[in-house]
């Protein structure tokens, strides 16, 4: 069983073997927030104590199973928001505690790149993982099923939250990332050029915070001198200066460490201008790409359970002493 | 909120230089208000805040996760960002007061947005766009 709570989805999944899923279920309170602009951490906390348990009765009814037939507990235990990540790792100990289940606590981005493991069963590790989110812009180099090198991430905004200003900015609402990249479909990517910031050389980090204040820059500009702002063509021309880089920095990671497999996750995983381009790409670079599917992109207990089998088979046990930890190194 | 000093703000060296300089007057229990509309460089400026603490752990945006702890430093760091933070009660339900009272500093972004829950010592820096691209007026209450 795999429990999600570090941000705004309760989640709760049922897996046979590791890689099965016999249930996944998300309370998304997505609704909730749109009036807020943003993820709101008490409310998420609030929402997670009040949908937990029907969370965790639907998952077990769905997968057509007691908690008596649960093996193994993976709960997320960091990185994410304190309040939300202590309803999670409060419910698994109990249910730990209270029926002798092992258990253990996964680090949020294995989770994503585990979630991998369930579309793609033929997929082992190693290789090289994209994971874009609303907290987290990283390439990392997978080694095996616990452990990776982070090769570089962001410097200060993450790709999601990038997003979520730019939309906000832009008056489109939240969650940023589905709203720019479903009316950028109806801009034009060159309409205006936002610079690419690639940092050094032969440097994987990245950088969004300049390019969150060029659009801004722009918007003021326009707006100061009286013209329309195009939104449609303000949100290509975003996403576009960030997805180039992205794209293009996570396929020179493969190339340069000679694996021929890009895993992508996360939940900006599911931009639909990232796996276009991360395609063309991968397809010239001669790099298998692997792209899960959206609703395994975003936070699931699916991919918390297939990290936590993975982990609790190479020996690593959690115990009722866990804590949650907001700011978890990877 | 009285303004004791209006400081400008050249390029980024400028900011890490103020920075630097901030942190070495800092003493457990501080606690630092940054406001600044998206983009006048809030981030940066904790950045460097931390390089003058001594932290070697990359500080990025806590939008995120609102709060984020650096410890390995003359102080223990606790960068917040409350702009996803729509009142107070929230923030004391994700136990803001232990960090404000606590043995490190604190560096709030969107800090007037939870003005009334500052602790009374706060020093306030208002950080405004120049006339000069990548310039900022950094107008500060201490």
């Amino acid at each position: 069983m795999g429990i999600e709570t570090s941000c705004d989805e309760t989640a709760i999944a049922v897996l046979a073997d590791g890689r099965t899923v016999l249930s996944n279920i998300i309370s998304s309170q997505i609704d909730i927030f749109k009036n807020y602009g943003g993820v709101v951490p008490e409310i998420a906390s609030r929402h997670h104590l009040e949908n937990i348990n029907g969370v965790l009765e639907e998952a077990l009814t769905a997968a057509g199973v007691t908690l008596d037939d649960i093996d193994l507990i993976g709960v997320t235990d960091g990185p994410g928001l304190i309040g939300a990540l202590l309803m999670g790792v409060s419910t698994a100990k109990a249910l730990a505690f209270a029926k002798d289940i092992p258990l253990v606590g996964v680090h949020h981005l294995m989770s994503h790149i585990s979630a991998n493991y369930i579309d793609y069963p033929e997929l082992e590790p190693p290789f090289m993982a994209l994971i874009t989110s609303g907290g987290h812009t990283e390439i990392v180099r997978v080694e095996d099923y616990c452990h990776c090198e982070v090769l570089g991430g962001t410097r200060d905004d993450a790709v999601g939250e990038a997003y979520d200003k730019v939309a906000r900015v832009l008056g489109l609402g939240y969650p940023g990332g589905p709203k720019i990249d479903k009316i950028a479909k109806e801009g034009d990517p060159e309409a205006i050029h936002f610079k690419r910031v690639y940092l050094e050389k032969d440097s994987f980090d990245f950088s969004f915070s300049g390019l969150k204040t060029s659009v801004l820059n722009y918007i003021n500009h326009e707006k100061q001198a009286g013209r329309e702002i195009n939104r449609a063509d303000v949100a290509a021309s975003f996403q576009e200066a960030v997805m180039d880089v992205v794209a293009e920095k996570a396929v020179q990671a493969v190339a340069r460490s000679g694996m021929k497999k890009l895993v992508m996750a996360g939940g900006v995983a599911a931009n639909s201008r990232l796996r276009e381009k991360l395609g063309a790409l991968c397809e010239k670079e001669g790099i298998e790409l692997y792209r899960p599917h959206p609703a395994l992109c975003t936070d699931n207990g699916a991919m918390v359970a297939c990290a936590a089998y993975y982990k609790y088979k190479s020996g690593q046990k959690g115990s009722l002493d866990m804590d949650a930890s907001p700011s978890m190194a990877l | 909120m009285e303004i004791k000093r209006t400081i400008t703000i050249g390029s980024e060296e400028e900011t890490r230089n103020f920075g630097l300089a901030l942190a070495d007057e800092l003493a457990a229990g501080d606690v630092l208000a940054l406001i600044g509309d998206l983009g006048t460089g809030k981030t940066a400026l904790t950045r460097y805040i931390a390089e003058g603490l001594g932290i070697k752990t990359r500080v990025n945006s806590p939008t995120f996760t609102i709060v984020k702890e650096y410890r390995e430093g003359r102080l223990p760091l606790f960068h917040f960002d409350v702009y996803r933070v729509s009142d107070t009660e929230e923030l004391f339900n994700i136990g803001c007061d232990e960090y404000f009272y606590g043995d490190g500093v604190c560096v709030v972004e969107w800090a007037d947005l939870i003005e009334e829950i500052l602790p009374e010592n706060t020093r306030h820096i208002y950080i405004e766009y120049g006339e000069k691209e990548g310039e900022r007026i950094y107008k500060c209450s201490f």
